[in-house]
Order: C-alpha cells, then sequence, then structure tokens
C-alpha cells in the first residue's frame, strides 16, 4: 500500500494494513529479490536495470504447474461458510466491491444512478455497507465525484488506452493525467500485453512506473489482463513486473476479454504479492475483476485470500472486486441470512 | 493458526443420512446372519469415541461357511455366467454406490475418523469409479493381453485394511468378480461399517448369493480366512508383518497370493520444482487422510539449496490446516483411527526428538474427547533415525537433504520398502530419468496421491507384490 | 443376400398406400396423438430444411409415419454441429464417455417394448424376436461402453525404443465420422456402428436405414436424454443415395464407415472420400445378421495413433 496518505480518497472500514509491515510470518521466508537488500529502490533499480537482468529475475521466479495450482484453488472452493461468518463474507465482500460501469454507452445519469448505488445499496437498510469504490472511464470522473461528495466511496477511473492498451506512451499518460486532474482517487491501468507477449519486459515496467510518476495521490492498479496472457507462469512474472513498477494493486483483467478473474489466476496473484511482501516490500492488493457474479463466488475469492495471503488482506484497502451484478447477488443473500427467506430480484434496485 | 476473523464456522455434515443399525451380523451367501461360532465387538468413531453399532466377530465356523457359499456360486453360478451378464451386475452396484454415495461417505468418516471432504470427493468416487471400469472388463477378457481364454481362479479370500476401507474393498472385489471368482472379505476390525453397507448394495444388485460374502471380524477371522483350504487366491493390504506372515502361511499350499504392504516414500523435490504447487504436493503427500497411507510421502528428500525456503513455505502453509471434527466438511485433519494407532505414532514421534531431530508441528487446537494428532514436521533428520526408516503411518513428517540427482536416487532407495515416490522438478527429461531410476512402484511426478482405477498401483520388494487397478490388477484374479 | 435395399421411385410413390383404421374397442375409441419424426442434429429435432418428408411403411405395407426428408444442407449442417462437438467431447475424460454411454444404455433398456414395436413392425419379425434383438442390442451398447477407458490400455503402448528415449503410442479419436448405418437391421446393426464411434471419443453423422429409420429416431430420443452432448451423434433420415454421396465427398468428415452403403455406389463413396484421404471401413459383404460378438475392430477404424519422444536425463 503507497505510504502518501493525507487528502487521498479512502475507503471506509478500518484498515489493519500498513506500509512495509508483515504479520504471522515464519522467519527467513521466501525472498525472491537480491539477498541482503531491501526492496525499494535499490532492489528494483538492480533488477530491472536492464531487459536481460529483468528477464533473468523474472525467469529465475519458480514456475507454476497448471494442473496443481487449479486443483488447490478447487480444493479451497469446497470450504463451507455458514451463519455469522458467512454474514461477515457476504459484508466485507460488498464492501469490497468496485461498482464498475465501463460502457460506451455510459452517460452522467447513468454514473449518477451508480454512485447512489455505491454510497447505499440498500436504502432500507442502514447497516449495509458502502462499496468501496465506483469505476468508469475518465471523462465521467468529474460526474462521479460530485454524485459521491462527502461519501467515503472512491472514485477509481481507468486510463492509458483502456482496455486494449495498444496507444502510444503519451497519449496513455495523458489519458491519466486527466483522470487525475478531475479528481480520481484510483486509477486502473492497462499493461501494454502486446510488449509483454513480444518479450519486451522493460518497456512493460517502464511503462508502469512512467504511469505511478503521473498518479500523484491516486493509488495504482494495474490491469494484467490475464485472459490474453494465457499462462500462469505469464502471470506470475506480469505481477511481479507491476510491483517493481510501484503498483498499489495489481488487477487481473478489464472485464472486456474472456476468460476474465479464476481462482486459479487469483491464487497465482495473490502468492506473488505474498512474496514479495516476504521479500521486504510494501504490501500489494489484489483486485478480481470480470465474471464474478454470485456470491458463492465471492466467498470463494475471500476464502482464497484468507488461506494464501492470510486475513490482513481481508480489506477493502488490499482486496477488491471489480463487478456490477455482483452486488445485488450479495445484497439478495445478505437478507436471506438475515430473514431465511429467498429476496427476489426486484427487492433491490438494479442501479 | 486459522484466521481470527474470517472463521467459517462449523459446518456439519448431517449424520441423518446414514440409519445406523444397533447391530449387523455377517454377511453369507446372500443373507446377513447371525455369527454362529463367533461373537460380537463394537465399533466406535475415533473422533468422539462414540460407540456406532455392534458387529460379529466371525469363528471358523463361520468363515468355513462363508468360503463354502463363494465355492458353490463359484462353481454353479458366477463361474459359468457370461462375462457380458456378469458385467451388468457389476455395472449396476457402481451405479448404487453412486446412489448412494452420501450415505456412504458420512459412514466412512463417522467409523474411520477420515474428513468427510476427503470420503466424500475421493474415497467413494473412487470406490464406485473402481467397479465401472472392471465391469467393463467382465466381457473383454480376452483383450487383456493375458492370453486368449483367461479363466478364474476360484474363490478369492480378500483382507483390507481400516485406512481406506470402502475403497480398499472396491479395489479387491471389482476385479475379482469381473474375472469370473467369487469372494470372501475380511474388513478391518475397527471399520466394519462401510463394507457392510456394500454388502447391503450387493443384496439390492440382486447379486446371486454367495458371490460375495462379507465375515467382520479381527485378526483371528482374517487368519483363518486365509489358511481355508477351499480358498484359491488371497489378496490382502495391510501391514507388513502380517503380510509376511501370511506369505509364510502359504507356503506350499498352491494358493496364489498379492500382497500390498507399507512404505516409506521419498518426496523428492529439486531447486526447479514449481514451488507452491510442491508445497500442495508434500502436504497431500504426508497429511492426506492423517497420514495413514501406505504409499505417504513420508519423507521429504528436498534439494540442499532451497531446503530452507521449502520448510518455511511448508511450516506457513501448515499453520492454515484445520483439525477437528471429521463430519465439519471444512476439516483437513481428522482422527487418528485407534488408541494403539495413536500410541504407535506417539512413540515414534518421540523417538525422533530422542535422536536429535528438531520437531515442529502448527498451533492447531485439539478436541477433548477422540484421537488425534497434530501434523507434525521433524527436521535435522539423518536417514539412520527410526523417523526416517520406520514406517509412522501417521501425520508425521521427516525432512532430510541431497545435493545431486544421483544422490536423490540413493537416499531414495535406501529402504527396504518400494511402494510410491514423488518427484518436483519442471525438467522433463529429470522426471523420466528418476522415474527410470527409482525402485517404486508408482512414481508421481509433479503431483502426489493421485489414484485411478485405470492406473495399476503395487509395490517393490517389502511393499508388497501385484498390481491393483489397470489392466495389470487382472492377472492376480486370472488364470492364464 | 445383399443389405441395399431397392432404391424407391420417388417419395410421390411411397405415399400412396392405405392408412389402417383407428382402433376400435367396443365403444368410441380414443384418437392418439401420432409422432411426428424429426431429424436429429446438434442435440436438437428440427425438420429438415428442405421441408421435405417420406412415408415410412412396415414390412407388411402398412403406413407408419413420415419421417423427414433429409437434404444436402442437413447434412452440411450435421457435419458442423459434428465438428463443433468434436473438442469437447473427446477432450472429456475417457471414464466421462464411458459413463455417459452407459447411461445410454440404461435409457434404451428402459423403452425395451417401444424399441421391440418398431423392429417387429419394421423388419416384419415376431414380437418376441424383437424383444431379443432389443436386448441384444442394449447389452451391445453395454460392451462398447465399456470400452471408453481400456482403448488406451489395449491399443496404446510403451515402446522400448534403443535409446535414452521415453516413447508411447496413444490412440485419439479420428474425428467426424459419417456412418451409413445398415439397411435391414434397423436397431442392432445401427448399434453396432454407431456405439464404437463414439467409444473412441469421436463425434458422428449416421444417415439412418432408408426403409426402416424409426428405431434409428427412438435412438435419437434416447441420446437427447443421456446426457451425451449436442452434435456429439446426429441422426438423419432420408434417401441413402442422395445423402451418402454428399458425406463421402465433404472435407470435413474425418472418415466414413459404408455398413450400409448401396452397392452400386460403394465404389464412387470410396473414390469420393480419396479427396481428403478419408479413413474408410468398407461394407463387410459377410456381415451377417450382426448377432456375432463384436471385435474392437470397429473402434480401432477410427483412432489415430500418436507417438510421443522424450529424452531421459538429468
Amino acid at each position: 500500500m503507497s505510504t502518501d496518505g493525507e487528502g487521498a480518497r479512502r475507503p471506509d472500514g478500518a484498515s489493519t494494513a500498513q506500509a512495509g509491515e508483515m504479520t504471522g510470518r515464519a522467519p527467513g521466508s521466501t525472498t525472491y529479490l537480491p539477498a541482503g537488500s531491501e526492496a525499494g529502490e535499490a532492489a528494483i533499480a538492480d533488477v530491472a536495470r536492464s531487459e536481460t537482468a529483468l528477464r533473468r529475475f523474472l525467469f529465475g521466479l519458480p514456475g507454476v504447474d497448471q494442473v496443481g495450482a487449479e486443483s488447490r484453488a478447487a480444493a479451497l472452493a469446497t470450504r463451507s461458510i455458514k451463519a455469522d461468518a458467512k454474514l461477515w463474507a457476504i459484508d466485507t465482500a460488498i464492501s469490497m466491491v468496485d461498482l464498475t460501469t465501463l460502457e460506451g454507452a455510459d452517460t452522467p445519469g447513468k454514473v449518477t444512478s451508480l454512485c447512489g448505488k455505491a454510497r447505499r445499496p440498500d436504502p432500507t437498510d442502514p447497516t449495509v455497507p458502502a462499496a468501496a469504490a465506483v469505476c468508469v472511464y475518465p471523462d465521467l470522473v468529474a460526474t462521479a465525484k460530485r454524485a459521491l461528495d462527502g461519501t467515503s466511496v472512491a472514485v477509481a477511473s481507468v486510463a492509458t488506452a483502456f482496455p486494449s492498451g495498444r496507444a502510444g506512451l503519451a497519449v496513455k499518460l495523458a489519458d491519466v493525467r486527466e483522470a487525475v486532474a478531475a479528481g480520481a482517487d484510483e486509477v486502473d491501468m492497462v499493461i501494454d500485453r502486446g510488449a509483454f507477449l513480444a518479450g519486451r519486459y522493460g518497456l512493460v515496467l517502464d511503462e508502469v512506473r512512467a504511469v505511478k510518476n503521473v498518479c500523484g495521490r491516486a493509488h495504482l492498479k494495474v490491469i494484467l489482463e490475464t485472459g490474453e496472457l494465457a499462462t500462469y507462469d505469464n502471470v506470475r512474472r506480469a505481477s511481479w513486473i507491476a510491483m517493481l513498477g510501484g503498483a498499489d494493486f495489481v488487477k487481473t483483467s478489464t472485464g472486456k476479454v474472456s476468460p476474465a478473474a479464476t481462482l486459479p489466476v487469483a491464487l497465482v496473484m495473490l502468492e506473488a504479492v505474498r512474496d514479495f511482501a516476504a521479500s521486504g516490500g510494501p504490501r500489494v492488493g489484489v483486485k478480481v475483476a470480470g465474471g464474478i457474479r454470485s456470491t458463492k463466488d465471492a466467498i470463494r475469492y475471500l476464502v482464497l485470500v484468507n488461506e494464501t495471503v492470510g486475513d490482513d488482506w481481508l480489506d477493502p484497502a488490499l482486496f477488491r472486486f471489480g463487478a456490477s451484478s455482483l452486488l445485488n447477488d450479495l445484497l439478495m443473500q445478505r437478507s436471506k441470512q438475515r430473514s431465511g427467506a429467498y429476496a427476489g430480484a426486484d427487492d433491490f434496485s438494479l442501479e | 493458526m486459522p484466521s481470527t476473523r474470517f472463521t467459517y464456522a462449523p459446518a456439519p455434515e448431517s449424520r441423518s443420512v446414514v440409519s445406523l443399525r444397533p447391530a449387523y451380523g455377517l454377511f453369507v451367501d446372500g443373507e446377513f446372519v447371525e455369527p454362529r461360532d463367533g461373537s460380537m465387538f463394537t465399533t466406535a468413531s475415533p473422533s468422539s469415541e462414540e460407540v456406532l453399532a455392534e458387529v460379529a466377530a466371525a469363528g471358523p465356523g463361520d468363515v468355513d461357511r462363508a468360503v463354502a457359499a463363494a465355492a458353490r456360486a463359484q462353481r454353479d453360478t458366477w463361474g459359468p455366467m457370461p462375462g457380458k451378464e456378469r458385467a451388468k451386475y457389476l455395472f449396476r452396484i457402481a451405479r448404487l454406490m453412486q446412489e448412494r454415495s452420501r450415505e456412504l461417505a458420512v459412514l466412512e468418516s463417522m467409523d474411520n475418523g477420515k474428513p468427510i471432504r476427503e470420503a466424500r470427493d475421493v474415497d467413494v468416487p473412487l470406490a464406485a469409479a473402481h467397479f465401472f471400469y472392471y465391469a467393463g472388463w467382465a466381457d473383454k477378457l480376452a483383450y487383456a493381453g493375458l492370453g486368449p481364454s483367461p479363466r478364474p481362479i476360484g474363490v478369492a479370500g480378500q483382507v483390507v485394511p481400516w485406512n481406506f476401507p470402502l475403497l480398499m474393498a472396491a479395489w479387491k472385489l471389482a476385479p475379482a468378480l469381473a474375472a469370473g471368482n467369487t469372494c470372501v472379505l475380511k474388513p478391518a476390525e475397527t471399520t466394519p461399517l462401510t463394507a457392510l453397507l456394500l454388502a447391503e448394495i450387493v443384496q439390492q444388485a440382486e447379486l446371486p448369493p454367495g458371490v460375495v460374502n462379507v465375515v467382520t471380524g479381527a485378526g483371528d477371522t482374517g487368519a483363518a480366512l486365509v489358511a481355508h483350504p477351499a480358498v484359491d487366491k488371497v489378496a490382502f493390504t495391510g501391514s507388513t508383518e502380517v503380510g509376511k506372515a501370511i506369505q509364510r502361511s502359504l507356503a506350499g499350499t498352491g494358493k496364489r497370493l498379492t500382497l500390498e504392504l507399507g512404505g516409506k516414500a521419498a518426496n523428492i523435490v529439486f531447486d526447479d520444482a514449481p514451488l507452491s504447487q510442491a508445497v500442495e504436493g508434500i502436504v497431500n503427500g504426508i497429511f492426506f487422510n492423517q497420514g495413514h497411507v501406505c504409499c505417504a510421502g513420508s519423507r521429504l528428500l528436498v534439494q540442499e539449496s532451497i531446503a530452507d525456503a521449502v520448510v518455511d513455505a511448508l511450516k506457513l502453509r501448515l499453520e492454515t490446516l484445520r483439525l477437528g471434527d471429521p463430519l465439519d466438511k471444512n476439516t483437513d485433519i481428522g482422527a487418528i483411527n485407534s488408541p494403539g494407532q495413536l500410541a504407535k505414532i506417539e512413540e515414534l514421534a518421540s523417538s525422533g526428538e530422542a535422536e536429535g531431530a528438531t520437531r515442529w508441528s502448527p498451533s492447531c487446537p485439539v478436541p477433548e474427547r477422540g484421537y488425534w494428532f497434530r501434523p507434525t514436521i521433524f527436521t535435522g533428520v539423518a536417514p539412520a533415525f527410526r523417523i526416517a526408516r520406520e514406517e509412522i503411518f501417521g501425520p508425521v513428517l521427516s525432512v532430510l537433504t541431497f545435493r545431486t540427482p544421483d544422490e536423490a536416487v540413493v537416499k531414495a532407495n535406501n529402504t527396504t520398502y518400494g511402494l510410491s515416490a514423488g518427484v518436483w522438478t519442471e525438467k522433463g527429461s529429470r522426471i523420466l530419468w528418476m522415474a527410470q531410476h527409482l525402485r517404486a512402484g508408482v512414481v508421481w511426478a509433479n503431483t502426489f496421491n493421485r489414484f485411478d482405477p485405470t492406473s495399476p498401483f503395487g509395490g517393490y520388494r517389502e511393499s508388497g507384490f501385484g498390481r491393483e487397478g489397470g489392466r495389470h490388477g487382472l492377472e492376480a484374479y486370472l488364470d492364464v | 443376400m445383399s443389405d441395399a435395399p431397392k432404391v424407391p421411385a420417388t417419395p410421390g410413390e411411397l405415399a400412396a398406400v392405405a392408412v389402417p383404421p383407428p382402433s376400435t374397442s367396443g365403444e368410441r375409441a380414443r384418437l392418439a396423438v401420432q409422432k411426428t419424426y424429426k431429424l436429429f442434429l446438434g442435440g436438437a429435432f428440427p425438420r429438415s430444411e428442405s421441408g421435405r418428408s417420406y412415408a415410412v411403411r412396415a414390412a407388411n405395407g402398412a403406413h407408419l409415419a413420415n419421417a423427414a426428408l433429409a437434404s444436402r444442407k442437413d447434412v452440411r449442417d450435421a457435419v458442423v454441429a459434428a465438428g463443433k462437438a468434436r473438442g469437447p467431447w473427446s477432450a472429456a475424460t475417457a471414464y466421462n464417455r464411458g459413463q455417459v454411454l452407459y447411461r445410454v444404455a440404461e435409457m434404451l433398456e428402459d423403452r425395451r417394448d417401444q424399441f421391440a414395436e418398431l423392429v417387429a413392425s419394421g423388419e416384419g419379425v415376431t414380437h418376441a424376436a424383437a424383444l431379443t434383438t432389443v436386448a441384444v442390442a442394449v447389452d451391445r451398447w453395454v460392451w462398447y461402453a465399456g470400452w471408453a477407458d481400456k482403448i488406451a490400455q489395449v491399443a496404446g503402448s510403451s515402446n522400448p525404443v534403443a535409446g535414452p528415449y521415453f516413447n508411447f503410442s496413444l490412440p485419439e479419436p479420428t474425428g467426424v465420422v459419417g456412418i451409413l448405418a445398415p439397411q435391414e437391421s434397423s436397431l442392432l446393426g445401427l448399434v453396432s456402428v454407431l456405439a464404437p464411434v463414439l467409444t473412441a471419443g469421436n463425434t458422428a453423422v449416421v444417415v439412418a436405414s432408408e426403409l426402416r429409420p424409426l428405431p434409428a429416431v427412438a435412438l435419437a430420443e434416447v441420446l437427447a436424454t443421456s446426457d451425451l452432448p449436442g452434435g456429439v451423434a446426429n441422426i438423419l433420415t432420408g434417401r441413402t443415395v442422395e445423402l451418402a454421396p454428399v458425406l463421402a465427398r465433404h472435407r470435413d468428415v474425418d472418415a466414413l464407415d459404408l455398413a450400409g452403403a448401396p452397392v452400386d455406389i460403394e465404389v464412387e463413396l470410396e473414390q469420393a472420400s480419396a479427396d481428403n484421404v478419408k479413413r474408410v471401413l468398407r461394407r463387410d459383404a459377410t456381415q451377417g445378421a450382426w448377432d456375432a460378438e463384436p471385435t474392437p475392430r470397429r473402434m480401432l477404424a477410427f483412432v489415430e495413433t500418436k507417438t510421443v519422444w522424450h529424452p531421459i536425463g538429468i
């Protein structure tokens, strides 16, 4: 989590996550960065001093066995969460939602509606927590800021020629600057997948750093677009590039490409942030986006976080869901847990 | 230790799907009958110590009746029956097991102490799948590669252990029946109940009387069965000690024999292993089924250059293991099957400390009643320590190191056992080289404890002989 | 006796038959709801895109039903469906394929009487004989279902090459198989040609017996209720001489089973198949009444063997 504190909007909910702090870790944990150095400018500079050095570092990371990773994720998905634990999980998930609208047809009206939903997901029940953030295109940030003025809900903006990322660096940085100038608290950038798949890892890293530089006080989420990266080894490497570049969050997907977030992909990313922190790096958050529609799915992700990286990450400061229809399913399940009866889809506003 | 914020809450599987009878008889010649010269004993739940039911211990006369029924059924009914009809009986049994899978899983968990998640997701589906697979062989024996017209042997006397009661029963019965033999099955003393439920299923499938018989009891029942002159083939899975005794007793009798005994498998992790998955493989290798697994990866052989990193990662991972009520769907580690087994594990673990190894367990709480042993790892283990040589049959891992592939092979093979081994590396040629050099009947590469009805399983040397599963599994039950 | 039927002149001729009177049992009889016999394509039951049908007659000449008269476009659509279904079906575990095929047998058994009636009326045999045929057909299907997870063990191998290499051979499904079902044996023959193709992991486009298509349509209904994914098996009814050449020439069909091929176009079909080197299983002139115990031949005819090498070293 970045150390810049004052002024920037942060989501509600006490955050126990502190920069650089680690809890519950056995001594001598797996370190991937050069021994004896703290993660910081020196270590990053060392690893990233050349394309070759970066490539050597990335390819020195342990591989990921696909079958093993998928079976671990599947085993964790059999956890059965009941009663109070389920209610806690639902409320936690709600507080982690980045309520999202990223359509060509978005209008100020649509965004304003969405903001209303984010700040008060269920107007009939004030005990329902607010969402963490609203996520929109840069030209609608100002609208969102007005609608969310005085609330705890942050405004996140996609940027860098989202979703494809296919534009020159100058254009991408201009995109970010506009979002930041309009007041965005969070920036969700996309990495250059073309550069990654062509093996130009240094370029990918440089772009992350350049974007981070113009983010100002906004926190930076780096979207890997895991569906296009295709292998878990690539997801691991891309996660490390993002973190070395200064990401506050690593994010699975734009939601515009299938497959988007999956449990095994999230597992690999959570292991990467765990290992980064164990190497002395700051705590980096994880955001899963795309295809998460049901409470059951959301709870499975929370279990994954819990048993991979620990419950310190069970906080909107370090874990988010990029979703839209998920929120209503969470509300319906919340209502059922409390009343015992299944709610109807029309019991909640659609937006 | 598990999270303090996200606590999961108890998620118990209901026991109501099982209707336990107060007492169970023997299953002989198609019916449940009282023992004539046997007695009754009780079976209890190892997690709560609650008595579950009374079960019959078959005396020599009971064993004799069962074997006679099996012999008659083989001669008159099952032997002459066309393979495709036998096949359909076995398909029926497989289907019924699938239909009653929940009942079987809950009962297995209650009687054995293993977590319901494992009984539900591993034991029962594999057991049904075993019947499915062998059903399909019953009318294809000419294609099994064992000769143009293989014939059944006759009556099979089969003794199974307490660690996978239903699954081991399926491993024994399915190939034997497919090949045209009839069976007398002797389940383990502490875990008779799922075998008896399987007998009910056999009745429901309308299997002709005498084709499958179940004689519950203890060691003496097993001994009587194995010694019976009308038993033509003996199949035994259990301790190496008893296996050797059986082999001695069968010498000169003309009876065919297969044995599946103990192991002290090496799980070998190279420096280029996919690390997270290797840690999962280590955990699965020794803590699955509380380590009550003959092929458990009970020795971790880790390349010295990454030993610390692996052990650290392992310890972190062990902190998330959940130990407790086997019927809770979130339980990872269940109860130790009996006070006797618990005592053995404790004795060996103490020897580890006494010999100078460093002992470590996660801090998981342990219930008051029942038989429990925390997952335990020993580092600083020398190959000569008892915990590196003797089978513990519990959730105890001994960690040793190696420097080169050759050294790994030498250390892995330096045992009288030879059941299984694990190899973790991203390098394909090394996997194949290791597989070629390891003296083990099953080699798992980048995985562990995977089983399938099509995949032959069995050991080298004192881990036993004969294979179960696959086309190879038919050989033990055919005259070719 | 040749298995090939006399080819009727036009569908119109077939239609000119007397319709049997409704049953009378004393009082006013209940009018039955007649069944429409359609194609089975992509898991659904469409009519022929040509809108045509033809009358199906019993062995004694009585009108039984109108069956869809498939066109070459239906063949084209069926091949597309079979092509789409190929990937998932061959990627399913052998265990899963075996389970699905065993379920088909369960459904077949459940409709024993219905099938016996169709076989009896279509082939002109007694009900008792038809029941026996159905029983053999069900057992035949079970036999093949049990092969799904064994083909690899019997037809595959690891090969002891003279060098430090691990070498193994695996049978893999060929792909989309066009099947001309036997003309006379409308159920047992059909089962004998379709089951082996499916159990080996292939998908199929079946041209049913021209004059006795009703058991094939009933089998399609069984397949549709057995968890068989749509498109894995497609069953077309119609004129064999019209449909067979379309399959034989189609470049997305990987193999062709000529069991029910009309004798006078057999050679032409095999020649056409050469265009994309289809694997052709010729009609066996010695094939009798399909009662005989099968061998693995019909599965092995539709698998490809892949051999893989990998060095062994540290």
